[in-house]
């Protein structure tokens, strides 16, 4: 399961300011993939990825160190009605979540998805969209 | 063996014709051979569906009371061309809308229309003894018009180079976003469903030949704009009644930082009259040959990096010197087969008769480049030739001098061999004494991803590189990495000065 991470880094007692994943895996023994990390001097945003079954403790662990936490079901979503399958999006996405189908549907594979936001820039018909 | 189009036609009266689209043809041709081919196939329909830029439609409004003559026309806030009679204009498909705080152009509008919403027509005039009326503001429907008819004067191109780019930077082009380090190929082309490649001679597909045009039944007007079939990158143009047309094959679309285009579904029905026909509707994939451009020179005559085939780009992935570079199509391969499956069912149900050329194309032309009158601006012709250089090993501090001295801010730094190294900056220097004494020579602290320039290169590239790498000068290099000037943002005022407007 994908859960994105948000926290504040403003002050010194911030989340932000502490090793939280590497708490989270200390404490747990889970492993933690991140995915994408974004982090500057005020706020960071972590994707991670864990397995499903741990989720609600490392949800837990980490609303209990005051960090947001979100559950990202979908990730990128696509808008049948607009998409043309055209397949522009394919070779941009860093995580090969964009395939064909044997009839030449796009076909998304969004489990794989990193909210890189890529494929949402180039789809030339604005078809692609992030959850929420 | 030959067959007339009579027979073919009568055929389709009747609803006996046999009807396949070419993307079945080259397997009937392994089975039965070109004369059994011949014997059983009569119309192979071909069929596209891609970013048409090259698009649009002339409008006719009808008139007001009191009337007026329209001068400037907008659709939806997008201008049309009104330098045509009273009530008419012309909507291209790239044009966009300097009012919308969203990308919006005419491919927006054609869509709308199409997909029977309302657009607001504005326009203004100053005013005549005949068409006293100067300005007018009202709702329309596709319906509401006398005249819809789209006229596109260069489409359902024979083939497209495919793109890549060699440098650093994502590009946004009109062939779609291009990673950085040839990170990927980008084509368009529905390959072995293209109309034109299943006819690269032009033997059937001319002037007068009815064709599917987005939903509608169209006509080819034409040769296309630019057609350069000697090439083998002929085009078509066409035209067709928007009324008629369907939304799912008319859609607008916006290439990211480069602009408004339209993606329209074309497909051309091909009679079965000889051998030669048969041979030319089994072509396959793999044996439509294209170039992959690199989209990093920003010239007309951009180097090629491979040649592949439809077939390669198909496959989701090519080689570029040894790698494997994934591709993405820009055109839609899925919708291509609508297209053609669509006029199939047309001719199978007697819906649409065939029709030889009244007017064939030329099958050996080719398109020129630009005859240019005034001479394009280069780097050699404002340039500075006086350039302050230093040598890699020289101290920080024989730098700072030669700085001040030289009342620059630049300084290319130069190998033993008088080869350019990198270069350094007022910045560099004054970064270097403040943050770590013990960094002595230049070396240690020049930039070595050099941006430069050549004395050939265009000004308005050499321009585009300081903006686009937020810096303000670039050495000149010769062939042999030699500095021969430098080019700074100053020096680009000087063709303002001229004649020269921009």
């Amino acid at each position: 399961m994908k859960l994105l991470l948000t926290y504040s880094r403003r002050g010194q007692s911030d989340p932000g300011r502490k090793p939280v994943i590497a708490r989270i895996v200390k404490e747990t023994g889970i492993l933690v993939n991140v995915e994408k990390a974004n982090i500057d001097s005020t706020a960071g945003e972590v994707l991670i990825d864990i397995p499903d079954a741990d989720a609600d403790l490392v949800r837990r662990c980490l609303e209990e160190m005051g960090v947001a936490v979100r559950v990202m079901e979908d990730a990128v979503t696509l808008d049948e009605a607009e998409c043309v399958d055209c397949g522009a999006c394919i070779s941009i996405c860093p995580q090969e979540v964009f395939s064909f189908d044997d009839e030449w549907r796009l076909r998304v594979s969004a489990a794989r998805c990193v909210l890189c936001g890529k494929c949402i820039r180039a789809c030339p018909h604005s078809a692609l969209s992030l959850q929420g | 063996m030959e067959k007339s189009l009579d027979l073919i036609n009568a055929r389709i009266r009747d609803g006996s014709a046999r009807v396949v689209t070419a993307e079945e043809m080259p397997a009937i041709v392994d089975a039965l051979g070109e004369e059994g081919a011949l014997e059983e196939v009569d119309v192979v329909t071909t069929g596209t569906f891609g970013a048409m830029c090259s698009s649009g439609a002339f409008f006719n409004f009808g008139h007001a009371d009191p009337p007026i003559r329209m001068e400037r026309v907008w659709l939806n806030d997008v201008e049309a061309y009104a330098g045509i009679a009273a009530v008419d204009a012309y909507l291209g498909a790239t044009q966009e809308a300097d009012t919308q705080d969203r990308v919006y152009g005419g491919a927006h509008v054609l869509e709308e229309l199409v997909a029977g919403g309302t657009v607001e027509l504005r326009a203004t005039s100053h005013g005549t003894d005949c068409y006293p009326r100067r300005s007018i503001t009202t709702d329309l429907l596709l319906e509401d018009m006398n005249q819809a008819i789209m006229l596109n004067p260069r489409n359902s191109y024979q083939r497209y180079n495919a793109a890549t780019n060699t440098t650093d930077r994502t590009l946004s082009t009109y062939m779609g976003t291009l990673l950085p380090r040839c990170g990927n190929v980008s084509y368009s082309g529905a390959g072995t469903l293209s109309p034109l490649a299943n006819d690269p001679n032009f033997r059937v597909i001319g002037s007068g030949v009815p064709i599917f045009l987005a939903g509608a039944e169209g006509m080819v007007v034409g040769e296309g704009t630019q057609h350069s079939s000697g090439g083998g990158f002929g085009t078509l143009m066409v035209t067709g009644d928007m009324k008629r047309m369907r939304q799912e094959f008319l859609r607008a679309a916006v290439m990211p930082g480069y602009g408004v285009t339209i993606y329209v579904g074309v497909g051309v029905p091909i009679p079965v009259l000889d051998t030669g026909i048969v041979r030319s509707t089994a072509v396959r994939d793999e044996d439509i040959l294209t170039d992959v451009i690199d989209y990093g020179t920003p010239r007309r005559d951009r180097p090629s990096m491979a040649k592949v085939s439809y077939a390669d780009l198909r496959s989701g992935s090519i080689d570029i010197g040894g790698e494997a570079v994934r591709t993405s199509s820009l055109s839609s391969y899925r919708r291509a087969r609508e297209v053609a499956r669509e006029l199939k069912t047309w001719v199978e149900q007697g819906k649409m008769e065939l029709t030889l050329p009244v007017r064939r194309l030329d099958p050996a032309k080719r398109a020129k480049p630009m005859r240019e009158t005034a001479i394009t601006p280069r780097v050699r012709d404002i340039m500075n030739r006086q350039v302050i250089s230093i040598a890699e090993d020289e101290e920080i501090r024989a730098a700072a001098k030669r700085l001040l001295r030289g009342e620059t801010n630049h300084l290319p730094v130069l190998a033993g061999d008088g080869t350019l190294v990198g270069i350094i900056t007022t910045y560099d220097v004054s970064k270097a004494v403040v943050t770590d004494g013990r960094l002595r020579q230049v070396k240690d602290i020049m930039t070595r991803q050099v941006i430069k320039t050549t004395p050939d290169e265009p000004v308005d590239i050499a321009a585009r590189k300081l903006e686009q790498n937020n810096i303000s000068a670039l050495p000149v290099v010769d062939a042999t990495n030699r500095v021969v000037g430098i080019l700074s943002a100053i020096d680009l005022g000087k063709l303002f000065g001229g004649r020269r407007r921009r």
